[in-house]
């Protein structure tokens, strides 16, 4: 992988971790705040269904963490299982998608 | 080391997440009363609080001009005023 690229991983993932450490303090916050209590399935989709704002965060939320998780892996596969070239890149890369598409599909299932 | 265990800890614990949120809130939730399922959840968002500890002790050392030693301090005072806040908010 050329420097040019890799240059590029890094700034994608400490703008990610930017992003997530907003993303995350708000998601620790409203998880507290909303189950106290206690909470279930209905209450959560009531509270959810059809804010536009909640998804337009959630959605950044999922975009992020798509970035930020595959470029956290790579230096642990690199690190610590040898693991680098081609084939890892492919596979995370494989993951990015598949964390895309399950995370948007949650945003969805929780406040389209 | 916290940092790195904590984010494949939290890497694998999403499509888990994703799965749970898009499929099981139309079923029941029942399962999630186990105690070993609570102490998961705990374990989640005390990993999720740890790295966020961690990533802006990094984001610190690396953007900010300070000495190494007051951004430690600064993201363990941060890590731990978000902990406890959290530990009292779900002893309510």
């Amino acid at each position: 992988m050329s420097y040019r690229t890799q240059a590029a991983l890094w700034l994608a993932q400490r703008a990610s971790a930017a992003v997530l450490a907003a993303c995350v303090a708000v998601h620790l916050f409203t998880i507290v705040y909303a189950v106290r209590g206690g909470l279930s399935a209905s209450e959560i989709l009531e509270r959810t269904r059809g804010s536009v704002a909640w998804f337009a965060f959630y959605s950044v939320f999922v975009l992020a963490v798509t970035v930020h998780v595959p470029i956290g892996l790579r230096a642990v596969c690199i690190e610590w299982l040898r693991w680098r070239g081609r084939s890892c890149d492919f596979a995370l890369l494989l993951f990015a998608a598949f964390l895309a598409w399950a995370g948007m599909r949650a945003v969805v299932a929780v406040f389209a | 080391m916290v940092h790195r265990v904590s984010g494949i800890a939290l890497a694998a614990f999403l499509p888990l997440h994703f799965w749970t949120l898009a499929s099981a809130l139309h079923g029941s939730l029942a399962w999630t009363e186990q105690p070993l399922v609570k102490l998961g959840e705990w374990l989640v968002v005390v990993a999720l609080a740890a790295h966020l500890g961690g990533g802006l002790r990094v984001l610190a050392l690396e953007f900010l001009p300070w000495r190494d030693w007051q951004k430690s301090l600064a993201a363990a005072a941060a890590a731990l005023a978000l902990g406890v806040g959290l530990a009292l908010a779900l002893a309510l």
